[in-house]
């Protein structure tokens, strides 16, 4: 994909404690897709990854070339999902965990619309788990954002289905016991025909990711792997932000190299995987419902 | 239209599609169940959809979202599906997006008796969800008034921006009677009109009447939903001179109209000193009491409330003026009795109640006239 409109949005940080060059936000294109009668800075705090993530969905859609009428930002209750007040298209903050639910009758209502749900782990899949695969299942033409932190941020730094064996959380102060949900593995299982995973260091291929995905006719879902060093990086003694990015670098592989790897290392593989784990096609709900309307007015009983 | 036997559950659902209902969402549940299946039959005959959620909670969160998107929208249940439903109830209470609940009610708590009938959800239907809230409940007492009601529920969800229950009751929901609709070209609901430009449009500001316009999403106005406390263009605030004039407006904007909310029908007599007051399956039993207690030669008022929600206060006070005793029958242990306490003072109300699946009978009714 052509990425010189990211290089012109990242031109604005060049030097640190420099000011932005004048009409800095009227100047690029992707920046438009940003409210400007919102009042920013946004609600995470410093050093956050979900700026990273907004930023990349941003510029997928800015890469599509769609309409910004013609897209629906759907979101549960969490951190992750107040991405949405900021961007300039249609935007529902609906209630926890239920943002899939939403999105399915807004999609089903208007299926010209590209409908995308933006979610966190707690959001997404405690909360909102049932209605996750079910959404993959009929294969409704949303995509899935879900942010990946690890813990429940807002609420200050709870367990979540996706918080590591042995991670501490303010619930968890003796370690977490339950073993996390794997979210590709999930959604690839319950049916999506879209399934990809990067991480917050990886923005560009976030970027890719997402741009496939909202670009595809049935159920997507991108999980984004960031983190919270607001909480679980500092229960967990995981260093600053800083330290936290570093280590999505560190400690992640592209799925492509765990390829060439030999099968015994693959194996005991511990890094987060980043890549595209399905990428197929079959009938989407809104089109097989408009075909459904077709035969039924067609005489069909 | 042909008379044609149905049951009240039926009529709710022809009268979803007269009303330009076009997408309904759900999950089986007795005994509210014949409104989904009707409407999984019709609704793709009118280019309208119907999906059946994996519970109610989504249920209620895709209709919302239809109506997001521009559909009219409901869906029905029963108990403990409308239970499930109350978080989203509050969202579109607060978000001001029309839809329409249909509850069919069965005995209860918990999972009770599914298939035996209860007015069990009055104060649900009012209080259920967390935080203070306009909403309005209607509920019908034949199978031709489920129809009927079932459209005045969608028109008044339009005009007003507000969530309608229609508290129907197992009893009117498999009752089937005779009935014929009338002819669907003629049925009107209101329709919202966006006159302001898309850099103008404010979904949440104030109106004279309290209503602000509602655009749909994918047609150029692109705005803000949310369930936060927020401004008029929708924007979460916390700043209190934005946020009260908005909460005055979305707390008040029922009362502006209970000229037209409010539905009931007074049959009074002259000297007369006792009324029943009843709803639903239960105004059946009270009328039915009426008639004997007239042929017995004894004066007798009868309001009927079919507006449950808001409370009718100034009707009822004003029974409470004419007579010295209102019995209030219902099948539930006094729920609504309690409203008309609140109205008329509790010496004056008699309360016939039962909640264990049966009706109240006519004579239960006649004795409470006499002790």
């Amino acid at each position: 994909m052509n990425d010189a409109h990211i290089y012109e949005a990242h031109d604005l940080k060049h030097d640190e404690g420099q000011l932005p060059p004048e009409n800095w936000f009227d100047r690029s294109e992707t920046l438009q897709k940003l409210r400007k009668n919102k009042k920013f800075p946004t609600i995470w705090c410093s050093g956050c990854g979900i700026g990273i993530v907004m930023g990349a969905l941003i510029r997928a859609i800015d890469h599509l070339g769609l309409d910004n009428d013609k897209v629906a930002l759907v979101a549960g209750i969490g951190c992750t999902a107040r991405m949405a007040v900021y961007m300039d298209f249609n935007t529902l903050h609906t209630t926890h965990g239920r943002a899939l639910a939403f999105a399915t009758g807004l999609k089903i209502a208007r299926p010209d619309m590209k409908v995308i749900a933006i979610m966190g782990d707690g959001d997404a899949l405690a909360i909102g788990g049932n209605h996750f695969i079910h959404t993959a299942r009929r294969n409704m033409g949303i995509t899935a954002l879900v942010v990946n932190n690890t813990i429940y941020g807002m609420t200050g730094g709870q367990y979540s289905p996706t918080t590591p064996l042995g991670g501490r959380a303010t619930t968890a102060p003796y370690g977490n016991i339950e073993p996390p949900f794997p979210i590709c593995d999930l959604a690839i299982a319950a049916g999506a025909t879209y399934v990809a995973r990067s991480t917050v260091y990886h923005a560009l291929e976030l970027d890719k990711f997402l741009a496939e995905a909202i670009s595809k006719d049935g159920f997507s879902v991108v999980e984004a792997v960031s983190y919270c060093h607001t909480t679980f990086g500092r229960l967990n003694k995981l260093g600053t932000a800083t330290d936290m990015m570093r280590s999505l670098k560190d400690n992640s592989i592209a799925k492509s190299a765990l390829d060439r790897l030999p099968p015994e290392e693959q194996a005991v593989n511990t890094k987060i995987v980043r890549g595209k784990f399905i990428d197929t096609d079959r009938p989407q709900y809104t089109q097989v419902y408009a075909n459904l309307i077709t035969r039924v007015q067609g005489g069909e009983k | 239209m042909a008379v044609k036997l149905m049951q009240g559950n039926d009529a709710i659902g022809w009268g979803a599609i007269a009303a330009g209902c076009r997408f309904y969402a759900g999950y089986p549940i007795t005994p509210s169940t014949e409104v989904a299946e009707i409407l999984s039959r019709e609704l793709p005959k009118v280019g309208g959809k119907f999906i059946q959620m994996e519970d109610e909670i989504a249920s209620m969160a895709a209709i919302i979202g239809a109506r997001v998107g521009g559909l009219k929208s409901m869906t029905a249940t029963s108990g403990p599906g409308f239970s499930l439903m109350q978080e989203n109830i509050g969202y579109a209470a607060m978000t001001e997006i029309p839809c329409v609940v249909v509850n069919v009610q069965r005995l209860g708590p918990s999972t009770g008796q599914p298939t035996a009938a209860s007015q069990g959800d009055v104060m649900q239907a009012r209080w259920g969800t967390h935080g203070d809230h306009p909403i309005i409940a209607l509920s019908p007492i034949s199978v031709r008034q489920s129809f009927d009601l079932t459209v005045k529920a969608f028109d008044m969800s339009e005009k007003y921006r507000t969530p309608v229950i229609l508290l129907a009751d197992e009893i009117v929901g498999h009752m089937r009677e005779p009935v014929e609709l009338p002819d669907f070209k003629t049925i009107k609901i209101f329709e919202h009109k966006v006159i302001e430009s898309p850099a103008t449009y404010k979904a949440f500001r104030n109106t004279p009447d309290g209503v602000p316009p509602l655009a749909p999403f994918g047609v150029g106005y692109r705005y803000h939903i949310t369930g936060l406390f927020h401004d008029e263009v929708g924007f979460p605030t916390q700043r209190l001179d934005e946020i009260d004039p908005w909460l005055e407006r979305l707390n008040t904007k029922l009362e502006k109209h209970m000229d037209d909310i409010a539905l009931f029908e007074e049959d009074y007599q002259a000297g007369a000193k006792v009324a029943f007051l009843s709803y639903g399956a239960s105004a059946r039993t009270a009328r039915h009491a009426l008639k004997l207690a007239r042929a017995q030669g004894k004066k007798v008022d009868m309001l009927t409330l079919f507006t449950i929600w808001p409370f009718l206060e100034k009707q009822v006070e004003a029974l409470g003026e004419r007579v010295d005793r209102i019995i209030v029958p219902e099948m539930n242990l006094g729920q609504l009795a309690y409203e008309v306490e609140r109205m008329v003072g509790r010496k004056k109300v008699k309360r016939v109640v039962r909640a264990n699946g049966e009706m109240v009978t006519p004579q239960m009714v006649l004795d409470a006239m006499e002790g």
